[in-house]
């Protein structure tokens, strides 16, 4: 069953087509790879599903439901969590903060129940104290709860990126790229956090310049250059498709 | 911070709320209204940390809300006779509906445009106040005869007794303390820290950061309100001069000197803006140039504040390894209440 559907997906900015009338679906429980060369509209094609850009036309389904149009944190409470390609975490509060971000929507108290500290109040807290404990179990990162996120290192904000997003209990997780700024062990790390959190049902969607990950990673790769979809299958697939040795070697270029 | 300026920060806090609430046996007359003065802001300060602090939203038109606050307690008090007390919570409903009515439209402006728009607003309210716009608020003559708060049938006089208006302004003051408290260290609190240090982020987290931004300019404005009806029934005369442009960039400074987003340092901040300037009453006409000196001396060596916030503890072991991250998930369970 498709989890997310991309249909004619549009997008301009200004005169430039950034993403122009791509198509696919993420089948649920997969680890979906989105590849392609730097400007080709991956990273626009995430903002697009997360409701950071609007569509200029074609429509994007999340389980069955229209969110072409929805505000991002409406998409985030349907069940789409993201990481961001220049790391993007609230550097001046703690790991375990942080991660509590990510549980705001699974939350209900509001101001009038804070003030009052009323019993729902304080369990729901201590409930997503522990949950958010849990997650940074999940990614290795619990030794730091209670640092402040910037004063981790470059691979562990990464890692807290992913924590935060899977505490919002998310069904589909966009991952831009996870591994830049990692080392090999890291990577490798990554590659089996990844598949953990497959594992757990949550469908994984990558965007990685890092080919030898995507090709450990994915079961599934789309390819995009200029914005269009270039070929699409499993990573056997895709590295023998001409058309995608054509756009990364750009013809008979000698160096790989 | 450092762990031993941790371990005397509680004591050394029991001092002070110690010293503060002896004070009406050893001071004067005077300097109980300075004091009574001193909380008046700090409170006015610890509202607009909600919206500036929390929320990093650059609001300098807080005074307006002061002002529908007080107006409100004046207008009803003179005209119905309702005793002042009673409409505290009206007075704080009315200016937080206010705010939401004129923040609705701004909430999307960021930094030095949302500045701006609420200078503007705080001079359109001082100037329709001045006009006399609904002919209830006595024009620039402002509004005389406000009833003092009266608790228990005694009437508390901030002009004749200020040692017992002193205690009413510190019992609310420690009310707004807990409870400001209680909020920052909340979902709602949180909220309002993860959209102010990046909005995309906070956003992609699942935030609705346009309802956030709304909701800290409601409950700030609320507050500044319930402070609005405390002046007025503490000098029982308003006029538009008390609610000036000045008022609104004294509250700002307060928070941002203090240590925005920081109860003590706001709380700081309001003793020395408004303390200072009366302990230098000796140095006359300088005292203005002096504080001057020491407010841009501030921002140059620590723009952050005197007292910026700390980094809030959740009760969750932080140097264990990740064998033990488990169990201390569990103890911040059970530990990851209140810290007082």
């Amino acid at each position: 069953m498709s989890l997310l559907r991309i249909e004619n997906a549009i997008r301009y900015f200004g005169g430039l087509m950034a993403v122009g009338d791509v198509s696919f679906t993420v089948p649920e429980g997969s680890v979906f790879g989105l590849i392609g060369p730097n400007g080709a509209g991956k990273t626009t094609v995430f903002n697009l599903i997360t409701g950071n850009y609007r569509l200029d036309s074609g429509k994007i389904f999340f389980r069955n439901e229209d969110i072409s149009r929805m505000a991002t944190h409406r998409v985030v409470e349907r069940g789409i969590a993201r990481t961001f390609q220049n790391i993007r975490l609230f550097s001046g509060m703690t790991v375990l903060e942080n991660v509590l971000a990510g549980r705001h929507c699974r939350m209900k108290a509001g101001p009038v129940a804070a003030m009052l500290r009323l019993p729902s109040q304080r369990i729901e807290e201590r409930r997503a104290v522990a949950r958010a404990m849990a997650e940074l179990l999940f990614v290795g990162l619990a030794g730091h709860a209670g640092n402040l996120a910037k004063n981790l290192s470059y691979g562990n904000q990464r890692l807290l990126e992913i924590a935060r997003a899977l505490a919002a209990d998310p069904r589909l997780i966009i991952l831009d790229e996870p591994a830049g700024g990692m080392n090999d062990y890291e990577t490798t790390a990554l590659v089996e956090l990844i598949s953990k959190i497959r594992d757990r049902g949550i469908t994984v969607m990558l965007i990685e310049h890092d080919m030898s990950l995507v090709m450990r990673a994915c079961e599934r790769i789309v390819v995009l250059e200029h914005g269009k979809k270039i070929a699409a299958g499993n990573p056997g697939e895709i590295q023998s498709d001409p058309a995608v040795i054509e756009a990364y070697l750009g013809g008979d270029d000698d160096e790989f | 911070m450092t762990v031993a300026a941790r371990k005397i920060k509680k004591p050394l806090y029991a001092v002070i709320a110690a010293c503060w609430l002896a004070a009406p046996f050893f001071l004067g007359n005077y300097q109980l209204d300075v004091l009574n003065n001193i909380a008046i802001y700090a409170l006015l300060g610890l509202s607009l940390n909600i919206i500036l602090g929390y929320a990093g939203m650059f609001h300098m038109g807080h005074g307006a809300f002061f002002a529908v606050g007080a107006y409100t307690t004046a207008v009803i008090n003179t005209t119905w006779g309702v005793p002042v007390l009673w409409l505290l919570p009206l007075s704080g409903v009315a200016a937080g509906l206010f705010a939401l009515v004129v923040a609705k439209p701004i909430i999307h402006l960021r930094g030095d445009y949302l500045l701006i728009v609420t200078i503007g607003m705080v001079e359109i309210v001082r100037i329709a106040l001045v006009n006399n716009v609904f002919g209830i608020t006595g024009g620039s003559n402002g509004i005389f005869g406000i009833d003092a708060p009266s608790l228990f049938g005694r009437t508390i006089s901030g002009i004749v007794a200020p040692g017992d208006y002193f205690y009413l302004v510190t019992a609310f003051l420690a009310f707004t303390i807990t409870v400001f408290y209680l909020l920052e260290h909340s979902r709602f609190g949180r909220a309002l820290q993860f959209l102010n240090q990046d909005p995309v982020a906070a956003e992609g987290s699942g935030i609705d950061t346009a309802r956030y931004r709304l909701a800290a300019f409601g409950i700030g404005a609320f507050w500044a309100g319930m402070v609005g009806n405390l002046y007025a029934s503490k000098i029982t005369f308003i006029s538009p001069e008390s609610f000036s442009f000045w008022e609104s960039v004294v509250m700002f400074m307060i928070v941002i000197l203090g240590g925005a987003g920081s109860i003590p340092g706001v709380l700081l901040g309001a003793f020395l803006i408004i303390g200072l300037p009366e302990l230098f009453q000796g140095l006359q006409q300088y005292r203005l140039l002096l504080f001057g000196i020491v407010l841009v001396a501030m921002m140059i060596f620590r723009p952050q504040g005197i007292l910026p916030p700390a980094p809030r503890s959740y009760g969750v072991a932080e140097d264990d390894g990740e064998n033990g991250g488990q169990n201390s998930a569990q103890d911040g369970a059970s530990g990851g209440e209140v810290r007082p």
